[in-house]
């Protein structure tokens, strides 16, 4: 895309920005494809070098790194130190590159052994605990989701082409819902995370009827305390809240000191 | 001229997630045809285990960026199964309208974004925005058409949000039904002027008897559930979907792969249209044979075709779904689940082919066994093979590295890969 940026008149640099995937299922990068009504116009903020699902063309010269998916493979961790050396500011890219997302449910279980065992048999098979990005780089930026919201990513994206500071909701989705006039989900019988989850999504699931699964993070002051005595007035036991709370990692310090029960699964290791 | 030929890419583009392509071919002699899947697993069949049966489409349905729905509803379709939960007539019909858009979404995004680059000489569909506008803007007019659709029948284009065992969480508003019905008509001509661009590109002549899995329509061309059929003359129950797929592991792939009768076989649009060629809408089959696709067609490149000739059935047989759905006046959105201990499967056509979801639940309606097989997993021993033919073919022509890369890439692509699926 050619033509000068501007803003206000004043002129912009259009920033070289990479995509690029570790572990996941890739769905947050097509949710940019997937914004056809202003993908064009988004495209001409930006100078896309690296994108492998959508180009050819490949550069190591980037000013922004996108990087989706979280790290469960050694060789990732060198493609993630590479990424960060070639990019001055490094984004993690939803769930999975912010908390591990549903990818780390699978360190529930003691035993990698059992796991690999579970899908593979005895084909031997690289794989070990997963991590968040941040575990092994340097974050500079996340955008939550699973997935992304589009929306957000490109007033996001917006915001650092202009310089501008970049700020997260830091109340939880339940006032976001709320202000869709939805009923809420706890009177219709469902359990929700909506209480204690980061907003910013606009309360997507639950303006849908269908209960916040915590896939954002906790809101800047969750009250883990207060979401299990309202699961619990309706109906919903502990085992409830941590099956909800556990699914994106995101609430993996809370269920480390809130409920340390969570730390692992009861799920009994086979011997093989 | 030149008799060999080194061919090696390294996480091949334009297709989600990662392989390779190693070819060596020494004075005409193939000496090495290699299709790689290096893609990290991520165990979605031991993270289900121990967990709530509703956490099975939830979570699953994660396995996939571009067909989340098809997933979710295989995966939905296996737990009702298992607990003997029939779906509504209107729920079914909603289900199939919304896995109708994921396909004409997934197929559009394939093929303009990713097959039609290579037809038309560049790297990606960023420079066809100066060069062909139209082109792009009719791509994308089509992909927000399906994914507005999506958004509105299963509350989100990725990741559905109202898509729930025993049924919907919301229903949309028959107004919105409406609405996409008008576009779905004000998309015919967008489709067939497709079909007018990909009648201009050159499809690759290479061709391999290959034998073609599907499921296997009866009155209707087949998107969910039903028996199994194969080209060569196999056909099983849903249920015994392991006997259809024989999953084994090889060295060079992270992915599982399959076998049938020989030792590969293929899924996706081919493989269905092959199969079920009768059952598909009569204007889609009429710009089928216009393409000159006419079944049974062993050219993997046709693929691209297929899927074409599927956009135009799934759009027709929308408008047949929405007409149904606004004849009659809305029953409950879902109806109650029974957890059972029980194991159960489903089968349903995603975009790039069969996939099949299976659960073993205990009496607390927790999964105590998972077991996923993804199309691509499945097509994944036929490229490698395709791609060793293709290479047997060109080895004592002389072509250039470039242009033998290029039609191997062109293969891969064809098949619309899914590679972190098909390993998940």
């Amino acid at each position: 895309m050619s033509g000068q940026l501007s803003y206000l008149g004043v002129p912009l640099t259009r920033p070289k920005v990479g995509f690029f995937e570790l572990s996941s299922c890739e769905g947050c990068q097509l949710q940019l494809l997937n914004n056809e009504a202003t993908l064009l116009d988004f495209l001409n903020l930006v100078e896309i070098v690296n994108f492998r699902e959508g180009m050819s063309e490949r550069s190591d010269t980037y000013d922004i790194a996108f990087v989706e998916g979280s790290v469960t493979r050694q060789d990732e961790i060198t493609r993630l130190t590479e990424i960060r050396k070639n990019a001055k500011i490094l984004v993690a890219l939803g769930s999975c590159a912010c908390f591990g997302g549903v990818n780390q449910l699978k360190n529930r279980f003691r035993d990698l052994e059992w796991v690999k065992k579970e899908v593979y048999g005895d084909f031997p098979i690289d794989t070990m605990e997963v991590h968040p990005l941040a575990d092994f780089v340097q974050v500079d930026l996340s955008i939550f989701g699973c997935p992304i919201k589009k929306e957000e990513v490109e007033r996001i994206v917006t915001d650092l082409v202009l310089g501008k500071a970049v700020h997260h909701p830091e109340y939880p989705v339940c006032v976001e819902c709320k202000a869709n006039q939805n009923i809420c989900l706890f009177e219709l019988g469902e359990p929700c995370l909506g209480p204690v989850t980061r907003a910013g999504c606009d309360a997507w699931c639950t303006s849908n009827r269908r209960g916040c699964w915590g896939c954002r993070g906790p809101a800047e002051a969750a009250n883990l305390k207060q979401l299990e005595e309202i699961m619990h007035t309706y109906g919903f036991n502990k085992e409830a809240v941590i099956d909800r709370l556990e699914c994106f990692g995101g609430f993996a310090s809370y269920a480390h000191t809130t409920l340390p029960q969570n730390k692992k699964t009861p799920i009994k290791r086979k011997k093989s | 001229m030149k008799l060999s030929c080194e061919v090696n890419v390294h996480h091949l583009t334009r297709v989600e997630g990662h392989g390779n392509i190693k070819i060596s071919i020494k004075n005409g002699v193939v000496k090495k045809a290699q299709w790689e899947v290096v893609e990290t697993p991520r165990f979605f069949e031991a993270m289900l285990v121990g967990k709530h049966w509703e956490n099975a489409p939830y979570i699953s349905g994660r396995i996939c960026g571009i067909c989340s729905i098809g997933h979710t509803l295989a995966s939905i379709r296996a737990v009702e199964n298992a607990f003997g939960i029939t779906p509504s007539p209107q729920t079914a019909a909603l289900r199939l309208l919304l896995k109708h858009m994921e396909t004409l979404q997934s197929h559009i995004l394939h093929l303009y974004f990713l097959a039609a680059p290579d037809f038309l000489g560049t790297g990606s569909v960023l420079p066809l925005a100066k060069t062909h506008p139209e082109v792009v803007q009719r791509a994308l007019r089509l992909k927000l058409l399906a994914n507005d659709a999506c958004d509105i029948i299963g509350g989100r284009r990725l990741h559905p949000t109202r898509t729930v065992v025993g049924g919907f969480t919301m229903l949309p508003e028959k107004g919105q039904l409406e609405k996409i019905r008008q576009r779905l008509m004000a998309s015919v001509p967008d489709l067939l002027a497709s079909a007018e661009l990909f009648k201009t590109f050159t499809i690759p002549d290479f061709s391999r008897e290959t034998e073609f899995v599907s499921l296997k329509g009866d009155t209707r061309y087949p998107f969910i559930g039903g028996g199994l059929v194969s080209t060569d003359g196999v056909l099983k129950k849903e249920h015994e979907y392991r006997a259809m797929t024989n999953e084994y592991c090889a060295e060079g792939f992270t992915s599982k792969l399959s076998k049938l009768s020989r030792a590969s076989f293929a899924v996706g649009a081919l493989a269905r249209l092959n199969n079920n060629f009768p059952q598909l809408h009569p204007a889609a089959r009429e710009i089928s044979e216009s393409l000159g696709l006419i079944p049974t067609n062993h050219n993997p490149y046709m693929a691209n075709v297929a899927q074409l000739v599927e956009c135009v059935h799934v759009v027709l047989d929308s408008l047949r779904l929405i007409d149904t759905l606004l004849g009659s006046p809305w029953q409950e959105p879902r109806q109650p689940v029974h957890a059972k201990k029980g194991e159960g499967v489903g089968a349903v056509e995603v975009p790039r082919g069969i996939l099949y979801h299976y659960y073993k639940f205990d009496k607390n309606g927790k999964v105590s066994k998972a077991d996923c097989v993804i199309p691509t997993s499945q097509n994944h021993a036929n490229i490698l093979h395709d791609i060793e033919a293709l290479a047997g073919q060109y080895a004592k022509t002389g072509k250039k590295d470039r242009e033998i890369e290029l039609l191997a890439e062109m293969l891969v692509r064809a098949y619309d890969p899914c590679i972190s699926c098909s390993v998940h």
